[in-house]
C-alpha cells in the first residue's frame, strides 16, 4: 500500500469548473425526480391529455441558438478577441431572455385553451408542466444573470482579466441548460 | 490550477504562498468581521457549523426531554412548564398539539441541523482541506455561504417556534396533508410555511457544502496524496457529499410541488379530502404517496449521510488508538461505497405499509437487507482493528468503541424492519424509534463526540478535560441503552409511537412505570450532556494546552500543521504524501506519519 504508486500531479482540471459539473449533476436529480413524479402521477387516474403550445417549438430553437452563440463567446474569448466577444456574450444573454419570454407566452397560450396550469380547477397534467417548466426558466434565468456578471466584467477597464475560466464555467451551464430543456422538452413530447 | 491560486482568487484573508520558499509567515490585517463572522477559512467555518450544531442539540434535546416528561408523567402537573411554554402548556401540563410541534421539532432539528449540518458540516470543512493537505476548500466564498444559508435556516425554523399557531406538528417527515393543507391542523398554518422555508435554505447550504467537499477531495490533493492513500475520515465524508448532492435536490422537487399544494391550489399530493368545519376541497387526482416517495427518496440516502461521516471518523480514530493500522482499508472503502450506491436503492422500505405492491416491496427487502453486507464488512473491520491493539482509552477512542456497540446493536434491529412482513406489525412502533435512534441517532452522536475530543486540540490547540469527558462517556453509554432497549420491547408488544398519552389504553398502561424510567433516564443524560458543553468551552480558553505538533502520535497530514495554523494550514509548502494514513507499528516503529519517505529497507504490505 505504500509505494509503487506513482505522484502524479494533480489538478488537471480547474476545481471551479469541476464544482460547476457536480452541480449539474445534482440539478439532473432534481429534474429527474421532477419527471419521474410526472409518470408515476401519469399512470393515475384523470389525467389530462393537450397538445403542447406550438411556440415551445420555436423556444426551443431560440435556446439551441444561444448555445451556438454561447460557444462562440468562448472562442473568441480564448482568441482574446474582446470586441467580438462581447457582441456574441450579449446576443447569447438577448437570447436568454426571448426564450424566457416564449415560455412565458406557451403559458399564456394554454390558459387561452382553457387548461388552468395551477389553481383549484387545474389538473396535475398541466401544473407538472408548470412546475418543471418554470423551474427550468429560473435556471435559465440563473444562467442570464452570470452571463450579465461576466458581461460586466469585460467591460471594466480597470482591471484586464483574461482568465477564461469563468466565461468557461458559464458556458458549460449554459450548454447544460440548453440540453436540460432538450431533454424536457423531448419528455414532455414522446414520453410523458 | 493550484491550491494557491484558487485562495488568493477567493480570499482577503489569505496569507500564504507556497509557490515560493517563505519561511515566515505574513500579518495581514483580520478584523473581527473577517476572522470570527464571515470567515471563508474552512476552520472557522467548522467551528461556526459546530457551535451552531450545538445550540440546536441543546434545543432537540430539551424538546425530548420535555415530550419524554408527558409520556413519563402524563397524569402529573408542572407549573414552570406554563411558565416557559404559556399557552402550550395550560395548567402545566403539555398540551397535544404542543406535544406534536415538539416531536416533529425535534425530529427536523436533530437530523438536519444537528447530524447533518452540524456533523458533516462541522468535519468535512474542518478534515478534508487539513488531511488532504489543501489551503482551503475549492471554493472558500461558497463555503462560507454554505454556513450563512444554514444560518438563516436556523433563523427561521427558530422563529417558526414563536409564532401564534406553533411550529409545524406534522411529523419531520411532513407528508400531506397535514403539510399541504394550512387548515388541517394548527401547525400547518404559519409554522409550516416557515418550516418549508428554512428547508429550502437548508438545501441550499448542503448542496453548496457538497459541492465543494466533491471538488476539493477530488482535485486539490497535494502531492502524492492518491485517493487510495486518504485517510478513511475523507473516504467517508466524500461519500457523504455524494449522497447529499444527489438526494437533496429530489427532496427539493418534493418541496416545490408541496408549495405549489399549499399556496397555489394544485393537486400533486390532494385529493378527496373533506376538513371539519372547511367543507369538501376542490382537489382532485393528487397523490399523497407520491410524496412518500419523493421524501424517501432522500430521507434514506439522509441517514447514511447522517452515519458516514461518523463511521469515517471511527474509523481513524480507531487506528489511531489502537496503534494499528486499519484492518481492510479497501474493504472499509467499498463497503463505504456499496452503502452509498445501496442508499439511493432502499427508499421503499419506508414504505412497506401504503399500499406499497408486495412484488416491489420483496425487492426492496432484498436490496434493505444487502445493506447488512457492507455493514458487517464495517463492523468486522472495527473489531479486527481494535484486535489486539496496543489500545489508548483516550475520550475519542471511548466514543468511537461506544459508536461501533450502538451500531452494532441498532443494526441489528434494521435486519427485522428491512422484512416487509415483520414490518406490519412493527411499523409506526416504539420498535422502529429504538431502531433508529440507536442506529443513526446515538451513533452518530457517538461519532460526533469522538471526532470533537479527538480532533479538539487541533481545533483550539487546546486539550478537553478528561475527567470530565469519562464521566460524560459513561453515562451517555449507559443511558442510551437504558432509555432505547426498553423501547423494543414496547414496540413488540405493538405500542405505537408519536401518541401523546398511554395511560387510557388499556394495551399499554402496563408500560407506565417503564415510560416514567425512560424519561428519568432521558433526562440524566440530557443534563450530563452540559458537563460535555461546560468542557467544551471552558477548555477552549483554559484547557490544558497542547505543546507538541502531534499529540496523539497519529500519521494524518492535520499534525504537520502549526499548533495553531493560520488561513492557509501550512507555514511554507504543503507537505508532500509518501505512503498511506495507516503505517502503525510497522517494522518496529509506533508510527510513520504519511510525510515521511518510503525508506529503503521497508517492508511492503
Amino acid at each position: 500500500m505504500t509505494t509503487t504508486i506513482p505522484n502524479k500531479e494533480p489538478q488537471k482540471i480547474h476545481p471551479h469548473k469541476f464544482a460547476m459539473w457536480v452541480a449539474m449533476g445534482s440539478i439532473v436529480m432534481m429534474f429527474a425526480g421532477m419527471t419521474s413524479a410526472y409518470i408515476v402521477k401519469k399512470n393515475q387516474s384523470s389525467w389530462l391529455q393537450f397538445d403542447l403550445p406550438l411556440i415551445f417549438w420555436y423556444s426551443t430553437a431560440v435556446i439551441l441558438a444561444s448555445s451556438l452563440t454561447m460557444y462562440l463567446a468562448t472562442k473568441a474569448m480564448k482568441a482574446r478577441e474582446m470586441s467580438r466577444y462581447r457582441t456574441l456574450i450579449t446576443i447569447t444573454a438577448g437570447l436568454g431572455l426571448a426564450f424566457l419570454v416564449m415560455q412565458y407566452l406557451g403559458f399564456k397560450d394554454l390558459e387561452a385553451r382553457d387548461i388552468a396550469l395551477i389553481g383549484p380547477k387545474s389538473n396535475s397534467a398541466a401544473s407538472f408542466l408548470f412546475v418543471i417548466t418554470v423551474l427550468h426558466m429560473l435556471h435559465v434565468l440563473g444562467g442570464v444573470i452570470a452571463i450579465l456578471i461576466v458581461f460586466a466584467k469585460a467591460f471594466r477597464s480597470t482591471v484586464k482579466n483574461y482568465s477564461a475560466v469563468p466565461v468557461e464555467v458559464v458556458g458549460t451551464y449554459w450548454h447544460f441548460v440548453d440540453a436540460l430543456w432538450i431533454y424536457l422538452f423531448l419528455f414532455y413530447n414522446w414520453i410523458g | 490550477m493550484s491550491n494557491e491560486a484558487v485562495l488568493h482568487a477567493h480570499s482577503d484573508v489569505a496569507t500564504h504562498d507556497a509557490h515560493g520558499d517563505h519561511s515566515h509567515e505574513h500579518h495581514h490585517h483580520e478584523t473581527f468581521i473577517t476572522k470570527y463572522v464571515f470567515s471563508q477559512d474552512h476552520k472557522m467555518i467548522a467551528k461556526q457549523f459546530l457551535i451552531t450544531g450545538m445550540v440546536w442539540a441543546v434545543l432537540g434535546g430539551l424538546m425530548s426531554v420535555l415530550f419524554r416528561l408527558q409520556l413519563g408523567y402524563p397524569d402529573s402537573t408542572f407549573p414552570w412548564l406554563e411558565s416557559i411554554l404559556g399557552k402550550w402548556a395550560k395548567g402545566g401540563h403539555i398540551t397535544p398539539e404542543a406535544y406534536y410541534a415538539l416531536v416533529t421539532t425535534h425530529g427536523t432539528v436533530l437530523v438536519f441541523f444537528v447530524l447533518t449540518a452540524g456533523l458533516s458540516g462541522t468535519f468535512a470543512n474542518f478534515l478534508i482541506p487539513l488531511q488532504i493537505g489543501a489551503r482551503d476548500m475549492a471554493s472558500p466564498f461558497m463555503n462560507m455561504l454554505s454556513y450563512w444559508f444554514f444560518f438563516g435556516a436556523s433563523i427561521v425554523m427558530l422563529s417558526s417556534m414563536f409564532v401564534e399557531t406553533g411550529p409545524f406538528s406534522g411529523g419531520w417527515t411532513a407528508y400531506p396533508p397535514l403539510s399541504a393543507l394550512g387548515d388541517a391542523s394548527p401547525g400547518s398554518k404559519t409554522g409550516m410555511d416557515l418550516w418549508i422555508v428554512s428547508m429550502a435554505l437548508f438545501v441550499v447550504s448542503s448542496l453548496l457544502g457538497g459541492l465543494n467537499y466533491i471538488a476539493t477531495v477530488l482535485n486539490m490533493r497535494t502531492k502524492g496524496m492518491s485517493m487510495t492513500r486518504l485517510p478513511l475520515t475523507i473516504w467517508a465524508l466524500f461519500f457523504t457529499a455524494v449522497l447529499g448532492v444527489l438526494s437533496f435536490p429530489v427532496l427539493l422537487s418534493g418541496f416545490i410541488l408541496l408549495i405549489f399544494d399549499r399556496n397555489f391550489g394544485t393537486s400533486f399530493y390532494l385529493s378527496d379530502i373533506f376538513i371539519n368545519g372547511v367543507g369538501a376541497l376542490p382537489n382532485e387526482g393528487g397523490s399523497a404517496i407520491l410524496f412518500q416517495h419523493l421524501f424517501w427518496f432522500l430521507g434514506h440516502p439522509e441517514v447514511y449521510i447522517i452515519l458516514l461521516p461518523a463511521m469515517g471518523m471511527v474509523s481513524e480514530i480507531l487506528s489511531v488508538n489502537s496503534r494499528k493500522p486499519i484492518f481492510g482499508y479497501m474493504a472499509m472503502i467499498g463497503s463505504l461505497f456499496a452503502i452509498a450506491i445501496l442508499a439511493f436503492l432502499v427508499w421503499a422500505h419506508h414504505m412497506f405499509v401504503t399500499g406499497l405492491n408486495p412484488f416491489l416491496g420483496s425487492v426492496f427487502v432484498l436490496l434493505t437487507l444487502l445493506i447488512a453486507v457492507p455493514s458487517a464488512i464495517k463492523v468486522f473491520n472495527w473489531l479486527t482493528t481494535l484486535w489486539r491493539g496496543n489500545i489508548r482509552f483516550t475520550p475519542g477512542m471511548l466514543f468511537a468503541i461506544g459508536f461501533v456497540s450502538m451500531f452494532i446493536s441498532g443494526g441489528l434491529t434494521g435486519i427485522w424492519l428491512g422484512n416487509s412482513a415483520l414490518d406490519i406489525h412493527l411499523h409506526d412502533t416504539y420498535f422502529v424509534i429504538a431502531h433508529f435512534h440507536i442506529v443513526m441517532g446515538v451513533a452518530s452522536m457517538f461519532g460526533m463526540f469522538a471526532g470533537i475530543y479527538h480532533w479538539y486540540p487541533k481545533m483550539y490547540g487546546r486539550f478537553m478535560n478528561n475527567t470530565l469527558a469519562y464521566i460524560h462517556f459513561w453515562v451517555t453509554i449507559a443511558g442510551a441503552y437504558m432509555i432505547f432497549w426498553p423501547m423494543h420491547y414496547q414496540g413488540l408488544a405493538g405500542m405505537p409511537r408519536r401518541y401523546y398519552d398511554f395511560s387510557i389504553w388499556e394495551s399499554f398502561k402496563q408500560f407506565q412505570d417503564l415510560n416514567r424510567f425512560i424519561s428519568l433516564v432521558a433526562m440524566i443524560v440530557f443534563a450530563v450532556q452540559f458537563l460535555f458543553l461546560f468542557n467544551f468551552f471552558y477548555s477552549i480558553f483554559r484547557g490544558r494546552k497542547v505543546t507538541t505538533l502531534n499529540p496523539w502520535e497519529s500519521n494524518t497530514l492535520e499534525w504537520t500543521t502549526p499548533i495553531h495554523p493560520g488561513h492557509g494550514n501550512w507555514v511554507g509548502e504543503i507537505p508532500e504524501v509518501h505512503r498511506w494514513a495507516y503505517d502503525y507499528g510497522k517494522d518496529g516503529k509506533d508510527f510513520i506519519q504519511q510525510t515521511t519517505p518510503v525508506g529503503a529497507d521497508e517492508s511492503h504490505h
